[in-house]
């Protein structure tokens, strides 16, 4: 209980409102008054509270395996200031910076981070930030379908299942088809089908994910971005690893007009899904269109330097049913603390991260290849991630690796049935020699058994 | 000594301006060069981000946390937004290794305590306000919204329907209602408040038709007032064939007196960082919970969450005629652990509580202001309640804008302004339960004083704020001459 009155005050202020009781001041209508009785789990003092969720964290388990797990979410050093700083009160406890004034602080921080967005995507400009990679695409889809009139979007099929999940649920609602297109056994995007499917100019967008779900470094060649050009279609970069614009050339490079990403590994936990936080990034010509919250630089009246939020005219509170989007609440608090993460790690914490990422995975390549039965599934250049095809049915592997106390990866079958012995595995800086010696090991120990049988 | 920076009249400089190149903190061991790893064509050139100590980047988030107004440095009477204090306890609950590391590909067996505590979240829902199942997929008010509106758009292209095409709004809605139907490909019809305030059911029947899709209620409304035709309007909506949405944005009213599922909602949403003491964190993240009437649970987002005869909990995302997931995973889970924590301070009884005592303080509040401000609707208000500044900037030439830039100086949040719209120099005020009396009464004595200064000497009240780091923010040349970012000198 958080209530500060006592029963004098309750006297009190009854009296001041001229209510008799407080069943009174609340009585509702006969027809839509509660009756029986509230099932709900119960009132505790506040060392129980803990203690009921000290028992709830002895069940998750998980955490304490050995884990080779990414596919969209990551594990990645997170210097313990970003908590310190992020946690401090007068962020935690704001709300959305309506009133400059006494928001000058927070609006200097979203600007900072739509800043450090728009300089590792190379695009011009970036969003305070949206629900989460897989909402940033759906939304990018519909600030493309509103550029372009046109009523279907083309999306790679090596970018994320979730995220086409949902932009798929997305564009129902919005009675918008959805198109796939393939991907060639080396993992990458069929971009012959690619510059063929567009030629119609059908489409108001077309996504690819780079790297895409398989890990690997999935870009537009120059040939298919000229037909992208030729059919007026917007081309959209998805990044769930965002660590990895540290390292790979950035979206904006490889021909992106819009860029929809997720900043989880920037400093934000797992925590089992979320909270997480989206970005859309664009080229300048968007900018109306671009969904959400955004902060801008001026001054104040005697002329000193001040943030605001701005473009409000695109917003739903202001536009109602014309808005860009209907997002209200986004993910500032998660954006902070990864414009803090970017802050702490510098140009060259990054660069550095990345390629440790690359590093390690790179040993978890060759550790897993060199186990009998397995072989890499594709070759073309991955950050931290890839495809690992044990040749057995990937769950199986999978369980019998959980009970040595690894969590070996992702079953790809889960979202691509023709990959059912694949098994997607993650190594980040996080992950040591001595994890991945094990997984090697575990791994020979169980296909030298299930060979066996 | 030099003035701190915040007094210049450049602010805090940018991160970008702090630093040098190779200054940065070494958190991790050193790789060998990216160029080791990937060809040349696949990486970029340069990084062109600062390389700031790490004391460096304390102090200069530590100066800008210095600079916003959070709940913890005083009272923030912002209306629908249900500031509230936001336990400590939750933070540090979710803040343990076993929530804050956990994968969302942990397979179920090893999750079983991140399971169980959205279950539960999900189960009591449920029965405290009336629906047969919540899902804990949206991630803030105006996703659920946006799913509750997929789920009818589905349902009415099952039954047969899809010419239901119309969603009634009331003018008294939030705007993501009316922009939330617009993502369904629905059209909006907005509703006219009566005298009072309210829908009127006579009104509300005019517009019904084979068209209506969904009828989207907040109850109480944003201008406070519990709608009494409730169930007469459910009927109504019902009778022809359309489905109620409940916008729970204003729920911390109603908790243990009323349930949208006995109003006759088939539809709503929560914001647990409102009624259930999420932090807002300057804007997110959120989380909205989206519940359903019985015959729409097969609709929820994937995934849900399930509890076998064993007492074993898993996702099940085999759900053939759900809408589909709205977010990367599966709920913004560290949200939801903070909610059942809320739960477990409070159990029903204390909900109660919370919701008597919000009601007590909205309406100690709106009696008081009433002495020297109009109030547009004077009855018992719940929550909320509205006042308006129309006749001081009639006779004055004071706003609604000028009170709340004034109530800033006296170390207060403003309220919402200009909201609802129909209500003209419009301050929507909600206290929430979690403000003591002393603080309450200091607030009525603050915005007193500023509407003596509006009458006595309306000029001084024109300049406010004059104590805080900035003064009144040129809006028009932001959205004029937009400046959305740094950028690296030439």
């Amino acid at each position: 209980m958080y209530t500060p009155h006592t029963e004098r005050d309750i006297a009190e202020m009854l009296e001041a409102v001229g209510a008799t009781s407080l069943d009174e001041l609340l009585s509702v209508p006969e027809a839509v008054a509660l009756r029986g009785k509230i099932e709900m789990v119960p009132a505790l003092p506040q060392y129980l509270i803990d203690r009921r969720f000290d028992e709830l964290a002895r069940k998750n388990g998980g955490v304490a395996y050995r884990s080779f797990l990414g596919a969209g979410a990551y594990r990645h050093y997170a210097p313990a200031a970003i908590a310190a700083l992020a946690m401090r009160g007068e962020f935690l406890t704001a709300y959305t910076p309506y009133q400059a004034e006494v928001s000058q602080g927070y609006l200097q921080a979203i600007y900072e981070w739509q800043t450090y967005i728009c300089l590792l995507t190379g695009m011009d400009i970036a969003d305070a930030s949206v629900y989460d990679g897989a909402t940033a695409l759906a939304e990018a889809a519909i600030m493309a379908l509103g550029a372009t009139g046109r009523k279907r979007i083309l999306v790679s099929r090596a970018v994320h299942p979730n995220y086409r999940a949902v932009l798929k649920t997305y564009c129902d609602g919005l009675d918008v088809a959805v198109d796939e297109i393939g991907f060639t056994p080396d993992g990458t995007t069929g971009l012959e089908q690619l510059a063929e499917a567009v030629a119609g100019k059908d489409y108001a967008a077309v996504a690819l994910q780079s790297p895409n779900f398989f890990g690997n470094v999935d870009t537009l060649a120059p040939r298919a971005l000229d037909a992208i050009r030729a059919s007026e279609t917007i081309p959209i970069a998805v990044v769930a690893e965002a660590l990895s614009l540290a390292a790979l050339a950035p979206p904006a490079a490889w021909g992106a007009q819009i860029v929809a990403g997720e900043a989880q590994s920037f400093g934000v936990a797992a925590a089992y899904g979320g909270p997480y936080v989206g970005f859309i990034a664009a080229a300048q010509e968007h900018m109306r269109r671009i969904p959400g919250r955004l902060v801008g630089k001026t001054t104040d009246a005697a002329g000193r330097t001040a943030y605001v939020l701005t473009l409000q005219a695109r917003e739903q509170h202001i536009r109602r049913e014309r808005a860009t989007s209907n997002i209200c609440t986004n993910q500032a608090h998660c954006a902070l603390i990864a414009t803090i993460y970017l802050a702490l790690m510098g140009a060259s914490g990054l660069r550095n991260a990345a390629a440790l990422n690359l590093a390690r995975s790179r040993e978890l390549a060759s550790a897993v290849a060199n186990v009998p039965g397995v072989r890499l599934k594709h070759n073309a250049p991955f950050f931290n991630e890839l495809a690992v095809d044990v040749g057995r049915p990937a769950g199986e592997v999978l369980r019998e690796l959980q009970t040595r106390g690894i969590l070996g990866g992702v079953e790809v079958g889960r979202f691509y049935p023709e990959l059912a012995t694949c098994i997607l595995m993650t190594a980040t800086e996080m992950t040591t020699s001595g994890d991945i010696a094990a997984l090697a090991a575990a791994l020979q120990e169980v296909l030298r058994a299930t060979a066996a049988v | 000594m030099q003035p701190p920076p915040s007094n210049s009249a450049n602010g805090i400089p940018l991160i970008f301006e702090l630093g040098q190149a190779g200054r940065a903190t070494d958190y991790l061991e050193h790789a060998k060069p990216l160029e080791s790893y990937l060809p040349a064509a696949a990486l970029r050139s340069g990084l062109p981000l600062p390389d700031n100590s790490e004391l460096d980047v304390v102090r200069h988030y530590t100066q800008l946390s210095h600079r916003t107004f959070g709940i913890d440095l005083g009272f923030y009477p912002l209306g629908s937004c249900t500031m509230k204090y936001n336990p400590r306890i939750n933070d540090a609950i979710v803040a343990r290794p076993e929530f804050a590391d956990l994968h969302p590909y942990t397979p179920d067996e090893l999750a079983q305590g991140a399971l169980e505590a959205m279950y539960e979240l999900e189960r009591s829902l449920s029965s405290l306000f009336g629906m047969a199942a919540f899902s804990l997929n949206p991630s803030a008010g105006a996703h659920a919204e946006l799913g509750a509106l997929l789920i009818a758009k589905k349902h009415f292209k099952e039954c047969g329907e899809a010419q239901r095409d119309t969603v009634i709004v009331p003018d008294t809605a939030h705007g993501t209602n009316p922009a939330s139907a617009t993502m369904c490909g629905f059209k909006v019809l907005t509703l006219r408040s009566d005298a009072r305030g309210r829908v009127s059911p006579a009104e509300l029947r005019r517009v019904l038709g084979p068209g209506t899709a969904v009828c989207m209620m907040t109850n109480p409304n944003t201008l406070g007032l519990f709608e009494d035709d409730i169930a007469e309007i459910a009927s109504a909506v019902h009778d022809a064939g359309g489905l109620m949405y409940y916008d729970g944005a204003n729920a911390n009213a109603i908790m243990g007196y009323a349930r949208p599922g006995d109003m006759g909602f088939d539809l709503m949403h929560l914001n647990t960082h409102k009624t259930f003491t999420i932090p807002h964190g300057g804007g997110g993240a959120g989380h909205g919970p989206l519940g359903v009437a019985p015959h729409l649970v097969e609709y929820l987002p994937v995934p849900v969450v399930t509890r076998d005869a064993h007492g074993r909990y898993a996702l099940d995302f085999d759900r053939p005629k759900s809408i589909g997931p709205m977010r990367s995973f599966w709920s913004n889970f560290a949200h939801a652990v903070r909610a059942l924590a809320y739960l477990y301070a409070n159990g029903s009884d204390g909900l109660k509580r919370v919701s008597q005592l919000a009601v007590l303080n909205a309406n100690y509040l709106r009696v008081k202001i009433a002495e020297f401000l109009a109030t547009p609707y004077p009855e018992r208000c719940r929550h909320e309640f509205v006042a308006s500044a129309q006749r001081l900037k009639r006779e004055h030439g004071v706003r609604a804008l000028d009170l709340a830039k004034a109530l800033l100086d006296h170390g207060f949040m403003a309220p919402t302004m200009y909201f609802p719209l129909l209500v003209p120099e419009c301050l929507m005020i909600e206290p929430t339960e979690t403000e003591s009396k002393e603080t309450l009464d200091a607030f009525i004595e603050a915005l007193r004083a500023i509407v003596a200064t509006a009458k006595e000497n309306p000029d001084a009240l024109l300049q406010a704020p004059v104590s805080t780091p900035v003064g009144r923010v040129d809006e028009t040349t932001a959205a004029r001459r937009p400046d959305l970012r740094w950028r690296p000198p030439p």
